[in-house]
């Protein structure tokens, strides 16, 4: 077992005693082979002196152990990390940013407080899974769907404070913008309710994000600020239908009004679902293949997507494909065709493309993406796939080192992330070109206005450094705050490149 | 960096052996063992399209063993407790919080007395 950084052997010792009050012997992992258990699968150091180690892991149940292992380790300046269910893979999974901290492990928090089917909201601990959600949800029969990402073990709470999305309809794919209302542990045990949740007679903690005063949840996004025991979300309440089509378009800039007419569309509330934009291959193929999915009432969304279809029929040579009607709840056949997710149902499947599959059965095992936001438009669009095509060989060295893209994500209504993925392995050699590729693509794209709207843990620090308006001005203030709410700097130091004044010293 | 991955390595293949000990030596619950397979391996190893660890196993063995989990007749403890504890390929390990060392005994009585 390795001590934290600037932790004496007393004092580690005195707080993982304490630790241990707290939560009980059995939940406060020492041994190699359970702190072993907390790399990370995909990490891009992996067996290299780089790669990020926990120290030790204690899980609590509730969220007064939280305060208690929090106070602890407040008091003897040993650094935590708090961790949900572990499983943001890609993105430095159950691992913590700064080697040698004690991960906090909050995946004993699994408790479903409540799931509001009148309100559409559920109120839950980090540890519950988009399964845990869905199961719940479905035992108790309420008629309500999540929102659930590719990862269905991954936490509701941790995904969203990640900056995750998932596959439904506007504003759901947004997980962090439709919460409302946190708990969280500050690093001295102090404990938060935001928005309603300050009130302590309110029955709104899930109904009005905003309460009064200055709004903080967004210090707990991406962030280190403290550590989230509670958090509300807004549900949707089962839709009675969707329809979808795909509209062909058959030279390469009609990407341009193809965009133009999409965001309208979105913008005014005519297309909710999760569409997606690829390009064809082939001699006879579209240039351009758009996904155009709708969620509501069958005889409204079919009117609808009449109104779509009319604007998309403007292009010039435009084909429009529309699909079967689906009503929900899914029957077993319709349940057997359609991806999952979209219908508000947790799954695995994306890990797929990691498998073995016939086209690649010896595959890496890994995965990291390079997910920076480019302007939502054909013309961002396009410009972005020929820097990608112009920069791919020379960034990689001239050899093929099996990154993919770019993938044009449209989950955010207002842009678009243009993401590159990256196979990670346990072969150090092949990561270390992969790294190199990876920092070169974040130096370029951001020279270009680009720059991720997440990273994995390894990187966030290069992230961080691009977002230098005036002299790293926004830097510079989130690590006043830091400083301020967590003076001792133990909760997550690093994370999302905001590190505490100690190590910014040292 | 090359020192650090010379310890790493050599620890991590001399984890199997403790760890396959533990769960051998004891004794699980089958029925406790296939309601965590429902829970924790179906989402990647149940039968049919869209759990990939079936499909990545139906590509490794090619019809000489199942790919279905539940189906295999050749699954051992120290094999079971390997996969769980370190992970193959896209599949990471699970922490105790999540398996602990009792339900993996539940989980290897379940799937090697098939």
């Amino acid at each position: 077992m390795a001590l934290p950084p600037g932790v004496s052997e007393a004092d580690f010792a005195a707080a993982l005693t304490d630790f241990r009050a707290a939560v009980g012997d059995e939940w406060v992992f020492t041994s190699d082979e359970d702190i072993a258990l907390y790399r990370d699968a995909y990490s891009p150091y992996w067996g290299e002196g780089e790669e990020r180690l926990a120290s030790a892991a204690v899980a609590p149940a509730t969220v007064e152990q939280v305060q208690a292992v929090v106070r602890a380790a407040n008091a003897r300046r040993v650094p935590l990390y708090p961790i949900s269910t572990g499983r943001n893979l890609a993105y430095g999974g159950s691992a913590p940013v700064y080697s040698g901290s004690v991960v906090l492990d909050l995946k004993r928090m699994n408790r479903v407080i409540e799931v509001n089917e009148r309100s559409a909201y559920a109120l839950v601990e980090p540890g519950v899974s988009y399964f845990d959600l869905y199961n719940y949800i479905t035992e108790h029969n309420l008629d309500v769907w999540i929102d659930p990402p590719d990862p269905g073990w991954g936490s509701v709470i941790g995904n969203a404070l990640d900056g995750g999305g998932g596959w439904t309809a506007a504003p759901f794919r947004d997980h962090f913008l439709v919460h409302c209302g946190m708990e969280v542990v500050l690093g001295d045990g102090d404990i938060v309710r935001t928005g309603m949740g300050a009130a302590p007679h309110a029955q709104t903690w899930q109904q009005n994000r905003w309460g009064y005063g200055p709004w903080v949840d967004g210090l707990f996004r991406q962030s280190n600020m403290g550590v989230v025991t509670k958090m509300g979300f807004w549900l949707m309440p089962r839709p009675e239908a969707f329809l979808s089509a795909t509209v062909q378009v058959f030279n390469d800039r009609d990407i341009i009004p193809l965009f133009d007419i999409l965001n309208l569309l979105e913008n005014q509330h005519v297309i909710n679902g999760s569409t997606g934009v690829f390009p064809g291959f082939g001699p006879n193929a579209a240039a351009w293949n758009l996904q155009l999915p709708i969620y509501g009432p069958a005889n409204v969304i079919t009117a609808q997507m009449d109104y779509a279809q009319a604007k998309f029929e403007t292009i010039d040579g435009c084909r429009f494909i529309r699909n079967e009607l689906i009503r929900t709840p899914l029957s077993a056949e319709d349940r057997a065709r359609v991806r999952l997710v979209n219908f508000g149902i947790p799954d695995l499947s994306t890990f797929g493309m990691l498998g073995r599959t016939e086209q690649s059965p010896n595959p890496a095992g890994g995965h990291i993406g390079f997910s920076p936001i480019i302007p939502r438009t054909g013309e961002g669009l396009l410009e972005y796939r020929d820097f990608f095509r112009d920069n791919a060989a020379e960034v990689s060295g001239g050899e093929n080192l099996g990154i993919i893209g770019p993938v044009f994500m449209t989950n955010w209504e207002r842009s678009l992330v243009a993401l590159i993925m990256f196979p990670i392995s346990k072969d150090a050699t092949a990561n270390g070109k992969i790294r190199a590729a990876f920092r070169k693509w974040v130096t370029l794209a951001a020279e270009r206005g680009w720059h991720e709207y997440r990273a994995p843990a390894v990187f966030q620090n290069d992230v961080a450094e691009s977002y230098s308006f005036n002299d790293h001005a926004l830097q510079r203030m989130r690590e006043k705050i830091k400083d301020a709410i967590d003076p001792n700097g133990i909760i997550s130091a690093g994370r999302y490149g905001v590190w505490p004044k100690h190590l910014r010293d040292a | 960096m090359k020192a650090r991955k010379s310890i790493i390595k050599p620890l991590m293949l001399l984890l199997a052996l403790p760890l396959a000990s533990t769960a051998a030596d004891t004794h699980g619950d089958s029925t406790q063992g296939k309601a965590h397979f429902n829970y924790w391996c179906a989402p990647c190893h149940a039968a049919g399209p869209g759990h990939p660890g079936t499909q990545s196993l139906t590509v490794k063995y090619r019809g000489s063993v199942p790919a279905e989990l539940e189906q295999r007749k050749d699954l051992t403890a120290a094999l079971l407790t390997s996969a769980v504890r370190q992970g193959i390929l896209s599949m990471p390990p699970f922490r105790k919080t999540e398996v602990s060392d009792a339900q993996l005994a539940d989980l290897i009585a379940y799937l090697t007395t098939r």
